[in-house]
């Protein structure tokens, strides 16, 4: 297997991965994080010397014990010295007013950095995400690139905020305090050192074990939260069809493994956790042994021994959360490693190097020697060339499957074609400037998503600096205006995520004028007066022959009442153009168009 | 703030932590013990000190070795003691925390799927997912660790204090004193965290909702070139976000400066005082010692309380979330004795149907103002109207998706609030016009109105619902029938799924069948085919349909036509296009069609003469 069946996506639910897989996951990681860091290179310096000093700061806290009661007691006891004490607590002050400040601002430090790591990677994925194409997107579910913009980045922000304060401030209290017991009593380092064997041990023994668990954990929850979201949505035909206790029993029983893994995780932290009061304590006990015998033979000062005992004691501490360190780093790891898979995908419809400006489009679309495939090899649409002059209202029609929506995403750009080029007054789409393709090329799917926010606000996504008259205008064109007045607070009225009380005609009509507003030279209606009534598609119908009179359409329906305000028809079957010719001459014919067009005006009433 | 009010707050905090106890009752004993636990644990870490005073002032100063092994090898019990009651703590509590939160978790999920669908149209799935994820995590953390730890230190570094008095009294002041300011600033930490933190869960829930409709969206956003726009507006979003984290990041520095600087003032007053105390010989060195040994084993609990308080009010927080969901009210119960259907015919009978949206303004009349309709068995109802008339929203009350609020429906003359929903909802299936299909395989999505049906019988029943719906597309999938679709499987066209629907609600073999629109993504040839086959399922079963187009409208053996909230004609089809304006108005297009195939021949006429017109001028 070579490093490329990991590239982008793929291999993301792998886990069987070579090592050489891994690593080439690894590097991209890396290089990722390389890439968030340099921008804030200065500010980590900053970060870290912070730290640094501030921990140093606070370990010197025993050691001036230590030199109090040594130095300090003799002297006060002896010669009524009271200078060696006040010095002394006057540096225990200083050093741990200095440790708790700069402790502080290193929090804050922190969180500056971490925080920075994260709105540029939350904004590089969701650009990404935006730009990376609808091929890729009709693969890659919308719930992957949701988790990988929530809940992967959640993991990262827990490693980051959570996981390295603690792995760094631990790490460095842990040097600090070692090289501390070493400069006071070289004897008791070595005790220390002794502890140190069963401590790596039992860490490795951990990181070993928990990497495995809490994986478990992840996949387990990842199940839950699909069931609970699918749950969610979908809670109207959950409760028609009265799946209510079946889900329960399934839900039971992710819930159930979920919570088997968590136990395991928590469980090797029961372990864990005592086993590290054990060895803390036994060092204690020991240094407590080597040292009391070098006291009593007067080789060490008292003072020194609590220093001793003291930092034995405290060496530990961190370890704990250090470990968990590790979890986090686990999840973090694999969530930047999806990251990065996401933003290494290459957009196979992409921005074009050297843009080229077209102000004013005359909307001349022109298929040549055209074809399309997907990149599994899928022949959808064999080779073809079609001229659409500027102006013209093209009708696409031909049965479910035929390649009538592939052939209007080549012109939306939604799709780049294998072969051949799709141009636009003589200018491929591939080298137009992707505003001046959008502005000039507008498509109208079926499903009109209303995003939150008010109508208006959706209305103007077809253009974001339109007024509050152009929006009405286009309302009123379209024929949206009735209803959008009759809403509760008109145009004003909050749209919630799933259109609310807003039907799924209404929400065509919304999208209808979102595309009047944006006025484009070329239009593309794929099947959007499908939800419509009569009535209110009979207004759209009006509005559209207005609204195309100067300009290119093409026009996808599976009612055939559309068909008559086109100019040209083209029937397309199995991905061929099968019939080309205006909708006159079709329906004389005695081709498929005229078949269907027999039908169809049999069901009218 | 005034102290009292300060009080009122922790008691209600307090009372919200106990509303958790239902669900805990069962492990409250294993959570007693373990809490017993901790304490000894505390109290030997404490002792160790005791033993080496013991030393200090003992074998050390008598320079007597025999005696050092023995108080050595104590320390080594008492820390050893220490090791076993922290895993025994972790033993007690941690296993059934984990129950409570897995019982918390499926209450959660139980209710919020017995809750009407109006509920679920005021919350997004995103903010029911934080409260079921993290929310219970933290409360389950907080009953294992959390609570037990909160109170075991404190009762800790009450026992501690004592120690340190017992030492000394002048310098367990000293100590005690030096505390005060970091329960103060305590205080004044939670007050401003868990508002922030309050604050930084809403705004994640926000950039979540924008990250789902960007995804969502996406045709449109591309269609429309608006991902830079969406991307400045996710952008400011994420900025807020950030600015409350660094607020958040900025409390807590607070709180650690507090906890580190104050013990810190402490230890170099108590150096001071016990150097100056020693020297007077008023302590001895190993009492010295000891202090510090002491002092240093209960710093660990004194830094704790300020994360552990915080982490008290974000459980309070997440509680209150929590319980938010969970006492809402359902305003679409099962009835206490419920009746039960004996022979269904299927008779379903509007009886002055009003229905409202809660949130509709007053001023706005109801959405449905008073439906009389009645369906006879076997009998094919269309049901005709403009878009957003309410036609979706009637046929959603007939399976009490939502109740109506006004007037009764009966099916088979039982008002439909009497019988359990289970019950009404096995004699009456719905298909929507977006369908809804769940990650499992194509089969289960069919029969999921069918459970327990097994074998051949499933596998008649399957077909037949796939061939009336012409979706033996099915059968062609990769793994044919068992084929994973939805949103973690294979994804189909809006047609595709629209006929699996179809086949869902046919397959359930209900008394009556309510359609939403079932075809509208279907192309003519096969909206044709589904029709003809589903004529024949009709014959037999009541049903109502949502019609567009009059191809459907002719499935039906009468036709209800729903006009400002109310029927206001039903009659065949062909009679009240003869007779109803409106009813031509919603569905004829016959006479749009001849008026534009005129204009059209017309043009075309012109168009002809005028470019004769200029062949011959050439």
């Amino acid at each position: 297997m070579t490093p490329r069946t990991v590239e982008g996506v793929q291999g993301e639910e792998r886990d069987d991965l070579t090592k050489e897989e891994s690593r080439a996951l690894r590097r991209r990681s890396l290089r990722l994080l390389g890439s968030l860091l340099h921008p804030l290179r200065w500010q980590v310096v900053l970060t870290m010397l912070v730290i640094v000093v501030s921990t140093a700061g606070r370990v010197a806290g025993p050691a001036l014990i230590a030199l109090g009661i040594n130095e300090g007691l003799p002297a006060l006891v002896d010669e009524q010295d009271w200078m060696p004490i006040a010095l002394i607590v006057a540096a225990y002050l200083v050093t741990g007013a200095i440790g708790a400040v700069l402790i502080a601002w290193y929090q804050v430090l922190a969180a500056r950095v971490s925080q920075a790591i994260l709105i540029d990677l939350r904004k590089r994925v969701f650009l990404h995400t935006q730009r990376l194409s609808l091929e890729f997107h009709e693969s890659y579910t919308s719930g992957k690139i949701i988790a990988r913009q929530t809940s992967d980045l959640d993991s990262i922000r827990e490693l980051l905020d959570a996981g390295l304060n603690n792995l760094v401030q631990g790490l460095l209290y842990m040097v600090f305090t070692a090289v501390a017991l070493v400069l006071l009593d070289p004897v008791s380092g070595l005790v220390l050192a002794v502890a140190l064997v069963p401590l790596a041990a039992l860490t490795r023994w951990f990181q070993v074990r928990s990497q495995k668990l809490y994986r478990a954990t992840r996949v387990a929850s990842a199940r839950l939260i699909v069931q609970f979201v699918e749950t969610m949505t979908g809670i109207r035909a959950v409760q028609a069809f009265r799946k209510e206790k079946r889900n329960e029993r399934e839900f039971a029983q992710l819930t159930e493994d979920y919570r088997y893994a968590n136990t395991k995780v928590i469980q090797l932290f029961g372990t864990y956790d005592p086993g590290l009061v054990l060895i803390g304590n036994m060092t204690v006990a020991a240094v407590l042994l080597v040292g009391g015998f070098r006291v009593i033979d007067g080789a060490l000062a008292v003072g020194s021994l609590l220093a001793i005992v003291l930092y034995a004691r405290r060496f530990f501490d961190p370890a704990e959360e250090m470990a968990e360190v590790y979890n986090s780093y686990q999840s973090a790891s694999a969530a930047l490693e999806k990251i990065s898979g996401v933003l290494e995908e290459r957009p196979s419809v992409p921005d074009p190097i050297k843009p080229v400006d077209l102000w004013k489009a005359k909307g001349h679309v022109r298929f040549d020697e055209v074809e399309f495939a997907y990149t599994s090899g899928r022949v959808v649409l064999p080779g073809f060339t079609l001229d659409i002059p500027a102006g013209q209202t093209i009708a696409l029609v031909g049965s479910t499957g035929a390649g009538k929506s592939t052939l209007a995403k080549l012109i939306a750009r939604f799709y780049d074609p294998s072969d051949g080029r799709v141009t636009l007054d003589g200018v491929d789409l591939r080298d137009l400037h992707p505003k001046d393709l959008r502005r000039a090329i507008v498509m109208v799917t079926q499903e009109a998503y209303l995003f939150s926010g008010t109508v208006a606000e959706n209305i103007a996504l077809g253009k974001p600096d339109a007024t509050q008259q152009e929006i009405v205008a286009a309302a009123k064109a379209v024929g949206a205006h009735e209803f959008i007045a009759a809403l509760p607070d008109g145009y004003d009225t909050d749209v919630n995520k799933r259109g609310g009380r807003v039907s799924a005609g209404q929400r065509q009509l919304v999208s209808f004028a979102r595309a009047f507003l944006a006025d484009p030279a070329v239009l593309i209606l794929d099947e959007a007066t499908a939800s419509l009534d009569i009535p209110s598609e009979r207004l759209v119908q009006e509005a559209l022959q207005t609204l195309l009179a100067d300009r290119t359409a093409v026009i996808i329906a599976h009612r055939l009442s559309t068909v008559a305000i086109a100019d040209r028809v083209l029937v397309m079957e199995h991905g061929r153009i099968v019939e080309d010719g205006s909708p006159a001459e079709l329906i004389g014919g005695e081709g498929r168009f005229a078949q269907l067009h027999a039908a169809w005006r049999d069901s009218l009433v | 703030m005034t102290s009292r009010t300060r009080e009122n707050k922790k008691l209600s905090t307090a009372r919200t932590l106990m509303r958790v106890y239902p669900f805990a009752k069962s492990a409250r004993n294993r959570i007693i013990l373990g809490g017993v636990s901790a304490l000894l644990a505390g109290v030997v870490a404490l002792a160790i000190p005791l033993v080496l005073q013991w030393i200090v002032d003992g074998p050390m100063r008598s320079g007597d070795v025999s005696r050092l092994w023995p108080a050595v090898l104590i320390v080594l019990a008492l820390g050893v003691a220490e090791a076993v009651f922290i895993a025994l703590r972790r033993l007690f509590v941690l296993t059934p925390s984990t129950h409570i939160e897995a019982d918390m978790r499926n209450a959660f999920y139980r209710k919020l799927q017995d809750l009407p669908v109006a509920f679920h149209d005021r919350w997004q799935s995103g903010q029911l997912l934080s409260r079921v994820i993290s929310d219970l995590s933290l409360i389950r953390r907080y009953i294992a660790f959390g609570i037990v730890l909160l109170v075991v230190n404190i009762v800790t570094i009450v026992i501690g204090t004592a120690v340190l008095f017992y030492w000394h009294p002048l310098l367990g002041v000293v100590f005690l004193v030096s505390c005060i300011p970091v329960w103060i600033y305590g205080y004044v930490f939670e007050q401003r965290y868990s508002k922030v933190a309050r604050l930084s869960q809403d705004q994640q829930g926000d950039l979540a909702t924008a990250v789902e409709e960007s995804v969502h969206g996406i045709r449109v956003l591309k269609a429309f070139g608006r991902g830079k726009f969406s991307l400045q507006k996710f952008a400011k979003q994420a900025e807020t976000l950030r600015g409350t984290e660094i607020e958040k990041a900025k409390a807590i520095a607070g709180i650690w400066l507090w906890l580190l600087l104050v013990p810190d003032i402490a230890f170099a007053l108590c150096l001071l005082g016990g150097v100056w105390l020693a020297a007077a010989d008023q302590l001895t060195v190993g009492q010295l010692f000891a202090f510090f040994a002491t002092a240093a084993i209960l710093r660990w609990p004194i830094e704790s309380i300020g994360f552990l308080l915080s982490m008290t009010f974000l459980t309070r927080t997440a509680i209150d979330r929590f319980f938010e969901v969970m006492d809402t009210e359902n305003t679409v119960t099962d009835p206490e004795n419920p009746v039960s259907l004996g022979t269904r015919e299927g008779r379903l009978v509007f009886e002055d149907v009003h229905f409202r949206y809660q949130d509709s303004p007053a001023q706005f009349p109801d959405l449905l103002d008073g439906i009389r309709l009645e369906i006879e068995p076997g009998e094919t109802m269309a049901l005709v109207g403009l878009t957003g008339s309410g036609k979706s929203t009637l046929t959603a009350l007939t399976t009490r998706l939502y109740d109506v609020t006004g007037g009764r429906i009966t099916l088979d003359g039982v008002d439909i609030r009497d019988m359990t929903r289970e019950e009404l909802r096995t004699h009456i299936a719905m298909a929507f016009e977006d369908a809804t299909l769940f990650s499992a395989s194509v089969r289960d999505n069919v029969l999921l109105g069918r459970p327990g049906l097994e074998g051949e019988e499933a596998q008649r029943v399957l077909d037949e619902a796939l061939d009336i719906a012409q979706a033996g597309f099915a059968r062609e999938l990769p793994d044919g029938l068992d084929t994973l679709i939805g949103e973690e499987g294979l994804s189909l066209s809006g047609g595709q799924r629209q006929r699996l629907a179809l086949a869902r609600a046919v397959a359930a073999n209900p008394a009556v069948l309510v359609l939403d629109d079932p075809l509208s993504a279907l192309d003519v040839d096969t909206e044709a085919l589904v029709e003809a086959a589903l004529r024949r399922v009709l014959t037999t079963t009541t049903a109502l349909i949502v019609a567009h187009r009059p191809s459907t409208v002719t499935l039906a053996d009468r036709v209800a036509l729903l006009e400002n909230g109310r029927i206001t004609a039903v009659g065949r089809h062909s009679e009240l296009l003869a007779t109803n304006e409106h009813y031509r108005y919603v569905l004829s297009s016959l006479e749009d069609e001849e008026a534009r195939e005129r204009r059209e021949s017309e043009r075309e006429e012109r168009q002809l003469s005028r470019d004769a017109e200029r062949t011959v001028g050439r």
